[in-house]
């Protein structure tokens, strides 16, 4: 079963975030390598995202029409700093893995629909 | 009727199909169909049996129509009377209540699946319509599905967590049942009598989990007084006041031996702290004659477990019995910040300001009591309480 892990910061978690030294941020670093590691054989994909600044958004009005837009679709304080893909046996496994990410924050765990 | 029979069909379904959602669905579809029959033709011999075939024919109805499940049907057909399988509900319940469903959900999932209540059944327990329980069920077996919750046992690494969740869910139950009782026969299904029996049932299949023999003596000790918690008038008389001969010494003495029990494997929580301390009550002749101290003590124990406010009221209440009005009236008042919006923080300041002859606080107090209890019996009784204290000699 696949799940999409949804690594995410609001708030609080953004100004800690921010408040990091430089070797703070080199040993979150480490600990998110080390994570990725630890569980490599069930995780499939993923990636860490550029900053929310960097974000352009497409939104479709009612007639089909586009209208592009800077920024994300996020409100400005929640940001999804990145993703995982895994497979695994059943939420239980992905849900301990979300319980052990490093940075903390707040993690989505969403399953992915199977397509065929 | 369908208590002992719902929860193993269900479970027994659910590992024949692996599918959560459907098994719930037949299940919940053959106990309409049972009643409305048996209504009609009188309860057949066996009902268990009656039971597990119509269901049993019901899901072969229902999965020939999906190409999928073919094997399953074959499986079904060719295997009519099997065996009564191990007992699934223990699965089946850590299931219903995993902890990525909302706790209204796990309730009212864990009363459906496990206890074998109709949607309408649990609408009246908790005084909501019928079509929002069946779409909260209807919602959290699709998660289930969806998300694909496991249908297992947890592992002892996880087990001390999940089943404090699980007892949390069936104490919740108890409460809502139990708390809302009024002296009259109430039409609906004894909610607390079904989370008693959920409790002994998980106690029965986890017999080496003190937390959940702990749970069993609490409800069973609150159970054993429930008779004395209301007068003739059918008005709603607190632990001081109640005729304690009307207390059900058996049903007592069985769960101080539930308590021993748990205390034997060593490992103390919540729950039998809880139980010790409402069997502290239930063996007293008064009370005055509690041992208040040893009720303090435990409070201790229980705020270090977990430590919350409500806790601390109670606690003072100890304290007041064993150091006096003035001292339990400080740690009261400390609570103020946290608990003001809270009637039984009123109440208990009220009767410690009474005891201190501070009278017009105490009013004062009651009447901000009585302004907050949105249950009718305990704002009569508060009520009363007003009218006598007036006409009490100070």
């Amino acid at each position: 079963m696949k799940y999409v892990l949804l690594f995410c910061a609001e708030g609080a978690d953004i100004a800690r975030f921010e408040k990091m030294t430089q070797e703070q941020v080199a040993e979150q670093y480490a600990k998110v390598g080390a994570w990725f590691s630890e569980n490599q054989a069930r995780i499939t994909g993923g990636n860490q995202l550029g900053p929310p600044e960097a974000a352009t958004t497409v939104r479709f009005d009612g007639s089909g029409q586009s209208l592009v837009t800077d920024g994300p679709f996020l409100e400005a304080n929640e940001v999804i700093g990145g993703y995982a893909e895994i497979d695994v046996a059943d939420l239980d496994e992905a849900l301990q893995m979300a319980r052990t990410w490093p940075p903390m924050g707040t993690v989505e765990v969403r399953p992915v629909r199977e397509m065929g | 009727m369908f208590r002992e029979e719902a929860g193993r069909l269900t479970g027994s379904l659910v590992r024949l199909l692996g599918d959560f959602d459907v098994a719930e669905e037949i299940v919940q579809d053959t106990l309409l169909a049972a009643l409305e029959r048996w209504r009609r033709d009188g309860i057949p011999a066996r009902p268990g049996a009656w039971l597990s075939t119509a269901a049993r024919r019901r899901a072969i109805d229902r999965l020939r129509r999906n190409a999928s499940y073919r094997q399953k049907v074959a499986m079904l057909e060719t295997d009519p009377a099997p065996a009564p399988g191990p007992d699934d509900r223990l699965q089946l319940i850590f299931t219903c209540c995993h902890p990525s469903l909302s706790a209204e959900a796990q309730v009212a999932l864990t009363l459906r699946a496990v206890c074998g209540f109709t949607t309408a059944e649990i609408a009246a327990a908790f005084l909501a319509s019928e079509a929002a329980i069946a779409q909260r069920i209807a919602r959290a077996r699709r998660k289930i599905v969806q998300a694909r919750i496991p249908y297992r046992v947890p592992s002892d690494g996880e087990m001390a967590e999940r089943l404090g969740q699980v007892l949390a869910v069936l104490y919740l139950m108890f409460n809502e049942g139990y708390l809302s009782g009024t002296a009259g026969a109430p039409a609906r299904r004894d909610l607390a009598e079904d989370a008693a029996w959920l409790a002994a049932l998980l106690a029965r299949l986890l017999p080496a989990e003190p937390e959940a023999l702990g749970l069993l003596a609490l409800m069973q000790l609150h159970m054993a007084r429930a008779a004395a918690r209301f007068d003739a008038r059918g008005d709603l008389v607190l632990l001081p006041d109640q005729d304690r001969s009307r207390w059900d010494r058996g049903a007592i003495a069985s769960a101080v031996r539930l308590i021993e029990r748990a205390g034997a494997l060593r490992r103390p929580g919540p729950y039998q702290v809880q139980a010790a301390i409402a069997a502290c009550h239930a063996e007293a002749s008064s009370w005055a004659e509690t041992d208040w101290l040893q009720i303090l003590v435990l409070y201790d124990l229980l705020l270090q477990m977990t430590p919350s406010p409500v806790i601390r009221l109670n606690r003072a209440v100890a304290v007041g019995r064993v150091a006096g009005p003035e001292a339990a009236l400080a740690e009261v008042d400390a609570l103020g910040g946290e608990l003001n919006g809270y009637h039984l923080f009123h109440a208990t300041r009220g009767e410690l300001l009474f005891e201190l002859g501070r009278l017009e606080q105490s009013r004062a107090a009651e009447l901000r009591a009585i302004a907050l209890t949105a249950n009718g019996a305990e704002r009569a009784l508060l009520e009363r309480r007003l009218g006598r204290d007036a006409a009490r000699p100070t």
